[in-house]
């Protein structure tokens, strides 16, 4: 196992910098999850890691050497392909033995490997067939296979389980954290699905058009989002954002917007300064932090009732306020909520976030750090 | 639905038209067939009566015909594997590397192509293989030939391999696999069926031509059955029908079999927009 490090890594494709000077340190036996909205650069930002691509300019770093343009086959790297690159010539078990094929292993040894690995991912009863007889979901677990079936410094997933049902994804995402917790593997795993970030990644790295937002364990992706881009692309379904015209005086923060009712807050350092560069502010609430009101509740934002969708143990209510914009609450109970055409929600003051003017994080002053 | 007297008739006239159309083009063919069998074949059609293979056991003893198809055996094959090695490696260089201007060095090199295997090309070709002193042998004629099909070839295979999907190479490479390896452990298999589409059409080239061996060969017993076939002429230049027609039959075996065995083995395919 090894360390991956980024060093103001730029990677450009004539004028389109997909990848743009980003930083980033990834420890040893660490489980770093890329995640980002499509086209955003996380597989350039992989195959870099590979060897697939060179950067345009800064430096990538493996186990602390330099490997910027050290040769795929000399990095001791594992990578599962988006598109899977099963060779269509070879059955599943010369596939998933293909790695050590090269590594001059005998028949006999490779084969039992192999075999031994898509036992685990339930693909073991294929061995025999061709990439192209089994299905979409087989062949991304024989990818998965293939990248695990050797030991490696670093692994590499280019969304692995995207094409698994709900079942076997979760089956597999629990195989993932558990090879990780066993064998203390190094991976950076690319995933549209924050889930799944969150459930498998010691930190997650959030990217947006080829820089990153933040990087950070989870529990500080989620409660402390960086920016309004963080805030509404982490959580199912996202941060509720609403932009807030604030009033300044008396050492308080009143925030105005259609339909919304919230106490004074208190002013600080943050704040302040926040207000100097705009008044406009974003407010945020998560979905999950909004509670049909009840009476006397001091923190409320009212609409006429959009959506009310019952989904087992939860619901989700979504109301229009008076300009249009919507606002959905997730509501933990197994019964359906019976609501008239006007709806209020309310919410507690300490899980308002509040975004400054250019989108980012207002930071409550003296924040302790997330466990 | 009932069709009405003059749509009825005018489909009669266009089937009897294509009917007649049809067996103006199958005459020859059929007199392909049936000639060789016949003892007192002409250029006019006859069926067999009775049928026998006495020309065929003529066309056997005779020497010189019987080298000629070993000759045109070895130059098809000698240019097939040079035509087919080289193109396979240089079409996948072009398509896989990223060497600015490499669409343009395809589309020259295609139509300089059309060039140097066309009749205009003879004498400077005439003149660089003498020159080179390889008048009158086989690799003068398998040289030439590669040289003009290579450019196709390279053009068809490119086609073929850039429609591959890099990430079989790249998941090789990264699994730890040199380029090299790589190569043959992934592409090659992967492209075969692309490079038996080459070999076949460059085989069938090589084995059908007749201006270029003609040309550069001076001795009877290099000269492949194209050319033999003018053996089988009388000195007043009047074929000597029987043996031409049974000669002419073997001589269009080896083709036919290529392509029902290719086509049993692999099965003809369309890529990229390339009819095989
Ligand atoms: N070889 C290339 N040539 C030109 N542009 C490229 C190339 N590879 C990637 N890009 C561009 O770089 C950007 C980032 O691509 P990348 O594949 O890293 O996205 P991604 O974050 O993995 O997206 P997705 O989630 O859809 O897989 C995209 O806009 C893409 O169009
Ligand atoms: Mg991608």
């Amino acid at each position: 196992m090894a360390s991956v490090e980024f060093k103001n890594v730029s990677k450009s494709f004539g004028e389109f910098n997909a990848v743009s000077n980003i930083n980033l340190s990834i420890g040893d036996g660490e489980f770093v999850c890329l995640l980002g909205p499509s086209g955003c650069g996380k597989t350039t930002s992989l195959r870099m890691i590979a060897g697939l691509e060179t950067p345009t300019s800064g430096q990538v770093m493996i186990g602390g050497d330099d490997v910027t343009y050290l040769h795929p086959k000399d990095r001791q790297i594992s990578m599962v392909f988006q598109d899977y690159a099963l060779y269509p010539h070879m059955n599943l078990a010369d596939n998933i033995a293909y790695p050590l094929k090269v590594r001059g292993e005998a028949v006999a040894k490779r084969h039992g490997r192999a075999k031994e690995v898509a036992d685990v991912l339930k693909i073991g009863n294929l061995m025999d067939r061709l990439p192209s007889q089994i299905s979409g979901g087989q062949q991304q677990r024989t990818s998965l296979a293939r990248a695990l079936v050797y030991p490696s410094r670093v692994y590499l997933f280019d969304e692995p389980l995207s094409n698994l049902d709900a079942k076997l994804r979760l089956e597999a995402r629990g195989f993932l954290n558990h090879l990780q917790r066993d064998m203390g593997m190094t991976a950076v795993y690319v995933t549209h699905d924050q889930a799944e970030a969150m459930a498998l990644a010691t930190r997650i790295a959030v990217m947006d058009q080829g820089k990153i937002v933040q990087y950070a364990p989870p529990i500080e992706i989620y409660r402390r989002p960086a920016t309004t881009f963080v805030a509404n692309f982490v959580g199912n379904p996202p941060m509720n954002l609403v932009p807030v015209d604030a009033i300044q005086g008396d050492g308080q923060l009143q925030l105005r917007a259609e339909g919304l009712a919230i106490g004074a807050l208190p002013m600080s350092n943050g704040i302040a300064k926040a207000l100097e560069t705009g008044k406009t502010l974003t407010l945020g609430v998560r979905p999950e932090h909004l509670l049909i009101a009840t009476e006397g509740s001091p923190n409320k934002v009212s609409g006429k009732l959009f959506a009310n969708e019952n989904m087992g143990p939860e619901s989700l209510v979504t109301i229009e306020r008076g300009d249009g914009a919507r606002v959905t609450a997730r509501i933990f109970t197994d019964d359906h909520i019976q609501l008239t055409e006007d709806v209020t929600l309310s919410f507690l003051a300490e899980h308002v976030h509040l975004f400054d003017s250019t989108g980012k994080r207002i930071p409550v002053d003296n924040e302790a750090p997330l466990a | 639905m009932k069709l009405t007297v003059p749509a009825f008739l005018g489909r009669m006239a266009f089937s009897a038209l294509a009917a007649l159309i049809g067996v103006v083009f199958a005459l020859p063919l059929i007199w392909f067939l049936f000639a060789p069998f016949n003892a007192r074949a002409e250029l006019g059609l006859a069926i067999p009566n009775p049928w026998t293979l006495s020309n065929f056991f003529t066309v056997f003893e005779n020497k010189f015909a019987m080298q000629a198809l070993w000759n045109s055996l070895i130059q098809s094959v000698g240019g097939v594997i040079l035509v087919g090695a080289a193109a396979t490696l240089a079409a996948y260089a072009l398509s896989r590397s990223s060497i600015p201007g490499k669409g343009a060095v395809t589309y020259v090199l295609l139509l300089f192509s059309s060039v140097v295997s066309g009749s205009a090309a003879m004498v400077p070709i005439f003149l660089i293989v003498s020159a080179a002193g390889l008048m009158d042998t086989h690799l003068a004629v398998i040289l030439v030939f590669a040289g003009g099909l290579l450019p196709t070839a390279m053009f068809i295979l490119r086609d073929f391999i850039d429609s591959i999907p890099k990430s079989y190479e790249e998941s090789a490479m990264v699994a730890g696999a040199s380029p090299v390896q790589a190569f043959f452990d992934v592409a090659l298999p992967v492209i075969r069926p692309g490079i038996v589409v080459v070999v076949v059409w460059a085989f069938v080239n090589i084995w059908g031509s007749f201006l270029i061996p003609f040309i550069l060969l001076r001795s009877d017993t290099n000269m492949p059955a194209s050319v033999a076939i003018y053996s089988f002429y009388s000195e007043a230049g009047t074929p000597t029908v029987t043996l031409l027609a049974a000669y002419a039959l073997i001589y269009s075996l080896p083709v036919i079999v290529l392509y029902l065995f290719v086509s049993w083995k692999f099965g003809f395919r369309f890529f990229g927009g390339i009819k095989a």
